[in-house]
């Protein structure tokens, strides 16, 4: 198991964002976390990364308990919603910057850690880029960039919340396929938090639903269309996608 | 700042050769040309009757007597004191109101402390009393008579009328400059950034060094320019609780006026001249940080496109 919550609860004030949530994720597995908005998608992920604390339960990542790390020490790879990129920082500053950041012992030389950005840049297909500050990018550029930048420090997990939820119907869905194949490349361990039930059961191994703070349901995509034994799960992924996100995307078009 | 219309995100986020570009934009397609030039005259004759002019005077009135007068007035030695006093005290009180308002920058927006509008309110209170009163104040506490002197009596401890509490006052007085400064700004970049350095393993010091720092230096600058103006510049405090004592903790302002008032007119100016260009220094080294900033820039932006088919 390379990342485990088991009974994992986290409550705001009053809120309880996460109750009581049990769930794994194996080896180089894609898990794609869906629900409706507020169900503690983004809660879970942070939690997971050390940004956030849980009240009660632990995390495991690769069996290792880590509550004694903080987000610095877990090799995760976040990937936020917006980005999340520094702005005063060219590409190449930005994918390098977790390496920079090393400790003089463990830190790569100059030129390794040149290479290794290179590569990377090469990976999400953006070594013309290198130079530009993140202000110059597209949309779907900027978050290639956030994710080669997740990647430099070889991360354990990856954990990645709304990826392509900015993005239009089109650059969204070759960006799905093509972090499909990055992943079969990678196999990296991965989250990956969507609100687009179509784009979860097209690229994630498995799914995770989540409502009000639980996982409702968990499995292959076609487990969870064939046993909608959840009304709530059943409407939410006959609705897919979702309409308000779809008529929303006209307008760029 | 310039570009009211534009939402807060654009001012510091888009890069300066676009701002320019956009600006031209809404002039071009805004009002007539007659509206434009009698608004830009309206703007020029301000400036001028309130900064050209002022400015001008100053530096007349200094040189009436001949060059020579006004050489022989700048090598006073009360007047050389008052000049090494003012730069103690601005190099003092501006890097501690650095840290100050970095500080409760970062409190009140980005860590998660309680009671934020206090806070606030509190740096705020420097600009909302006179600068007399709170020069009054001081003497309350640290006086002899204060609440504090018997105490400082005690200890054979002297603050007021004292180059202490020159510093003191000037500290109190420039407080809100930086901090008011980087309030809506670090409010308005929230906490994704550093967040993102954190899970990419900085630690504490290289998230601020490294990521927080470069984007509120800007901002950051300009609070210093206006702490630092202040702290040169600061009459009524000072006056209040230095005591005007000759040659000890006469700043410059002070001793102007001091000169003023013994009808040294030349000496009052020469000594006011030397004011209005340490303001004018200031103010070019911030507008020289900030054109090799864009400069360099626009060099890498320039290096980038001619590598590019
Ligand atoms: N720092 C916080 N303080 C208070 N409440 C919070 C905080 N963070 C999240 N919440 C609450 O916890 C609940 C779950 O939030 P979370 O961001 O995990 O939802 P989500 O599933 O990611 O939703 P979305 O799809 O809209 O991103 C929400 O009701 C939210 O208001
Ligand atoms: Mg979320």
């Amino acid at each position: 198991m390379s990342v485990a919550l088991e009974r994992v609860s986290k409550r705001f004030g009053e809120f309880v964002a996460l109750d009581e949530v049990t769930f794994g994720v194996d080896e180089g597995e894609l898990v794609a976390l869906v629900g409706p908005s507020g169900s503690g998608k983004s809660t879970l992920l942070r939690v997971v990364a050390g940004l956030e604390r849980q009240d009660a339960g632990a995390v495991r990542i690769h069996g290792e308990d880590a509550a004694p790390l903080g987000p610095g020490d877990r090799r995760i790879g976040f990937v936020f919603q917006h980005y999340a990129l520094f702005r005063h920082m060219t590409v190449f500053e930005n994918v390098a910057f977790g390496l920079r950041v090393r400790p003089r012992r463990e830190r790569p030389s100059g030129s390794e850690i040149t290479s290794a950005v290179k590569d990377l840049l090469q990976l999400v297909e953006l070594d013309a880029l290198s130079a530009r500050y993140p202000s110059e990018l597209s949309g779907g550029q900027q978050q290639r960039v956030a994710l080669a930048r997740a990647l430099a420090v070889q991360p354990r997990v990856l954990l990645l919340d709304e990826p392509f939820g900015a993005l239009d119907a089109r650059v969204r869905k070759q960006l799905r396929q093509w972090l499909r194949q990055l992943h079969d490349e990678v196999r990296v361990t991965t989250i990956l938090v969507t609100h687009d039930s179509e784009e979860a059961c097209e690229v994630a191994d498995r799914v995770a639903v989540m409502h009000e703070g639980r996982i409702a349901q968990i499995g292959t995509a076609a487990d969870l269309l064939r046993e909608t034994a959840n009304p709530f799960l059943g409407a939410f992924l006959a609705d897919s996608p979702r309409p308000s996100a779809s008529a929303k995307r006209i307008d760029y078009h | 700042m310039s570009t009211t219309i534009a939402p807060p995100a654009a001012r510091h986020g888009i890069p300066p050769g676009l701002r320019a570009a956009r600006r031209t934009a809404t002039a071009a397609t805004g009002e007539s040309a007659i509206a434009r030039w009698i608004l830009i005259g309206i703007a020029l004759a301000y400036l001028f009757l309130f900064l050209g002019l002022p400015l001008f005077v100053v530096f007349e009135e200094a040189l009436k007597k001949g060059v020579g007068a006004y050489f022989t007035a700048l090598r006073d030695a009360e007047l050389l004191h008052a000049l090494r006093l003012t730069l103690l005290v601005a190099g003092i009180a501006v890097p501690l109101n650095v840290v100050f308002g970095i500080s409760a920058a970062w409190a009140i927006t980005k860590g998660k402390v309680r009671g934020h509008a206090l806070l606030v309110a509190l740096a705020d209170l420097p600009l909302a009393v006179s600068p007399v009163i709170a020069g009054l104040t001081f003497m309350l506490l640290f006086g002899m008579q204060g609440w504090f002197g018997p105490w400082l009596r005690a200890h054979d401890i002297q603050i007021a009328f004292t180059v202490t509490a020159v510093v003191l006052a000037t500290i109190f007085v420039t407080l809100p400059f930086v901090a008011r400064e980087l309030i809506p700004l670090m409010e308005e970049q929230g906490v994704t950034e550093e967040e993102a350095a954190v899970t990419l393993g900085a630690s504490g010091w290289q998230m601020f060094r490294r990521v927080t720092l470069p984007n509120i230096r800007w901002g950051l600058l300009y609070g210093v320019v206006l702490c630092n103006a202040r702290a040169m510049g600061e009459f009524g405090a000072v006056s209040v609780v230095s005591g005007r004592i000759r040659g000890q903790t006469t700043t410059l302002p002070l001793h102007i006026e001091i000169l003023y008032n013994e009808y040294d007119f030349t000496a009052a100016f020469a000594a006011s001249s030397l004011l209005a260009m340490l303001a004018v220094v200031t103010l070019a080294a911030k507008h020289l940080l900030e054109r090799s900033h864009h400069a360099a820039r626009a060099r890498l932006i320039q290096e980038q496109q001619e590598k590019q088919p």
